[in-house]
């Protein structure tokens, strides 16, 4: 069979079972867009045209969080690739499984600044867990089913591959198609390892647990959950891992570190035992390194060998899958009885709860927010956030349940990241409905809504998306928390720049309910003076379809407790100075 | 003059440094990866040489590194690379053998 690269790249994309990628045409990748649209497949790729590549790279990322398996984001050379980059690199931070296939200039204009050329290998080389640049269309059949197999296995993590025009043009012939590639198996850790830490997790006698997004990743959630009541240890998670833990279960601490209960801080400076599973020590977790857990020793479970001993040296290191290692850990571990440990967690837990005003005075507070948005939507709605204040109060005060219903962009903080990943979370669940119908796209039942909190900073940086939402009618709520201001910023700058509100209020806030009717989506904006707020608001969400709904909060409401940048976990500020306007 | 400042030099870097040695896939970029790795990290690397071995599909690369406490790091940094197919000590050679290249 002769086929142009591009027929090629399609094929191999139907092989690996990718159902749905997102991206945006240009010069370059013509060729595998004019190849995508003639599929003669029983099931074509559906594509999903972004308004930015950057909306593309995250609604692939909102796809991959949900589904655990590589998604794929499209873009053409020059700027498409360079748009690209923010969303490939926020992967890699928060090891998230994405290919990324980029157009090139022809081969034999690389290297002569041709139009729209930039050198997409060297940029993206830093930022993936490993990058191609495809030089004949025989290397694709190589190199595709390995980038799948490189984004899955271990630690998942972005792989780029830049295709060059020519490739996608050039014809060969193809006689045999390679395997689909994906997650080859972990070596397993060594048994005396695994044997010694369940020593230790018997001897010690203030244990905790301290999970990270990698045991979402492993899908150890349940056994995480199985290990902490074995052995009472109570539990802290960092923001990726929300949601691994019920936030009810009676060991559940909370996120740790910067915006963490004090409780829960003041835990692991008691802890003599913290087994990491899953997580990398972030400074904003950690808080000053020297400090963290000091009473503590700490053993560490993780599938990249690298992170052992990064931040601190573990006294016990287990590289593995965590799944695996935790199973082996249950079969070797009795229960165990900690009625004084337990005892002083849940008094830590009650002794410090989450500041905020009842929600009869202030029912638009955030932590009010958050907490009647998660009791009126099901335990498995999947909620994606932008960055800033609106964040941590939903890494605070939403009631996670279920592993992967959280969608943030953890290490790279990108703000512009929750709309598009809604997107392509509501993408993920509308593809896994279809598949267990057997009846592709019947809209039998309503679809479960994502809701994406942001803030009215964080929004506008990918708010083009609205338009992408317009066309595919998914059931995406965008909530916005909306303080006039970059709220985190301005809080910063309240606590430690002396109150100079550099470059953080805004002095011209758009209109966000008009703004979501201009892109052909409901906009619902509540009015401070609403009487019944949260009526208003259920009812907004009520609604089918898309919809836009517009909160004002207080300006000066803040994120608290707060432990300065660089300063121990112990040292949190818990209310400031300023009160609600 | 110069020959005594230059073993001097030597001397110290030999102190300081270590070699180590990879196995890596002879592809163009894995250079790259290589320097890259060490710039973005923070890591030193003073010195590289990287020839191709066999038929030509991996070449054998030597790194004169720091030797610092961050050492197995970096060690465990470059086996994630997925061109880098082994990583050894090279505890017989040091600073004075890439010295020793140069005219």
């Amino acid at each position: 069979m002769h086929l142009t690269g591009a027929h090629i790249l399609r094929i191999l994309l139907e092989r690996q079972g990718i159902r749905t990628l997102a991206g945006m045409p240009g010069g370059a990748n013509l060729p595998f867009y004019d190849a995508l649209h003639s599929s003669e497949s029983a099931q074509p790729i559906e594509h999903i045209l972004a308004r930015h590549e950057q909306g593309g790279g995250f609604i692939a990322h909102g796809y991959a969080r949900v589904t655990g398996r590589a998604a794929v984001c499209l873009a053409t050379s020059g700027p498409g690739a360079t748009n690209l980059l923010t969303a490939i690199a926020d992967a890699q931070l928060d090891s998230v499984p994405l290919v990324a296939i980029t157009g090139q200039v022809p081969q034999a204009l690389i290297g002569t600044d041709a139009f729209q050329e930039v050198d997409t290998y060297g940029l993206t080389l830093p930022i993936t867990k490993h990058n191609f640049l495809v030089r004949s269309a025989a290397e694709l059949l190589e190199t595709i089913p390995l980038a799948f197999t490189i984004a899955e296995s271990g630690r998942p993590g972005p792989v780029a591959v830049d295709v060059p025009k020519d490739v996608l043009n050039e014809r060969i012939e193809v006689t045999v198609w390679p395997a689909p590639g994906g997650r080859e198996p972990t070596p397993p850790c060594a048994d005396d390892l695994v044997a010694a830490l369940a020593h230790q997790l018997v001897h010690a006698q203030r244990p905790v647990l301290y999970l990270g997004g990698g045991v979402i990743s492993a899908g150890a959630a349940d056994l995480a959950r199985e290990l902490a009541h074995r052995v009472n240890a109570p539990v802290v998670s960092t923001l990726m891992a929300l949601g691994a833990m019920p936030c009810d279960d009676p060991l559940f601490m909370g996120m740790l570190g910067m915006h963490a209960l004090k409780g829960t801080n003041f835990l692991l400076e008691e802890a003599d035992l913290v087994l990491a599973i899953g997580a990398r020590f972030d400074d904003r977790a950690t808080g000053k390194v020297a400090e963290f857990c000091a009473r503590a020793a700490i053993a560490h479970i993780d599938i990249d060998r690298a992170e052992i001993g990064k931040i601190k040296n573990p006294f016990l290191g287990l590289v593995g899958d965590a799944a695996d290692i935790l199973r082996r850990l249950l079969d070797r571990l009795p229960p165990i009885e900690r009625r004084r440990w337990c005892g002083r967690a849940a008094e830590l837990r009650a002794a410090y709860p989450l500041a905020h005003p009842p929600r009869a005075e202030d029912p638009l507070h955030p932590v009010n927010l958050c907490r009647f948005l998660g009791e009126s939507l099901p335990s498995d709605t999947i909620v994606t956030t932008d960055v800033g204040q609106h964040q941590m109060w939903v890494a605070q005060a939403w009631p996670f349940r279920q592993p992967r219903t959280l969608l943030t962009s953890g290490g790279l903080g990108t703000m512009g990241f929750g709309l598009p990943a809604a997107i392509g979370a509501a993408l993920a669940r509308r593809d896994a409905a279809n598949s267990e119908l057997q009846t592709p796209n019947s809209a039998t039942s309503p679809q479960p809504r994502v809701v994406c909190i942001s803030g009215d900073g964080s929004i506008l940086l990918n708010i083009q998306e609205l338009a992408t939402l317009a066309e595919l009618d998914l059931p995406v709520a965008v909530v916005i928390f909306n303080n006039g201001s970059l709220g985190l910023v301005r809080q910063q700058q309240q606590l430690f720049y002396g109150q100079n509100y550099a470059a953080s209020r805004f002095h011209a806030v758009p209109d966000f309910a008009a703004l979501a009717q201009a892109f052909g989506i409901r906009g619902v904006r509540i009015e401070a003076d609403d009487r019944d707020p949260l009526a208003t608001l259920a009812a907004a969400l009520a609604a089918r379809g898309p919809c836009v709904i517009d909160i004002p909060i207080h300006e000066t409401a803040n994120v608290l407790p707060m432990v300065p940048p660089g300063a121990a976990n112990r040292n949190m500020i818990a209310e400031t100075a300023l009160t609600h306007a | 003059m110069p020959d005594t400042a230059l073993l001097s030099a030597t001397a110290t870097a030999a102190a300081r440094s270590t070699v180590l040695e990879l196995l890596v896939r002879n592809h163009p970029g894995t250079m790259s990866h290589i320097t890259g790795l060490f710039a973005r990290r923070a890591f030193n690397l003073d010195a590289i040489v990287c020839a191709p071995v066999g038929d030509g599909t991996t070449s054998r690369a030597l790194l004169l590194v720091g030797d610092e406490p961050r050492l197995e790091q970096v060690e465990r940094q470059l086996a994630k690379l997925y061109d880098v197919l082994e990583v050894r000590h090279r505890t017989d050679l040091n600073a004075s053998h890439f010295v020793g290249l140069l005219p």
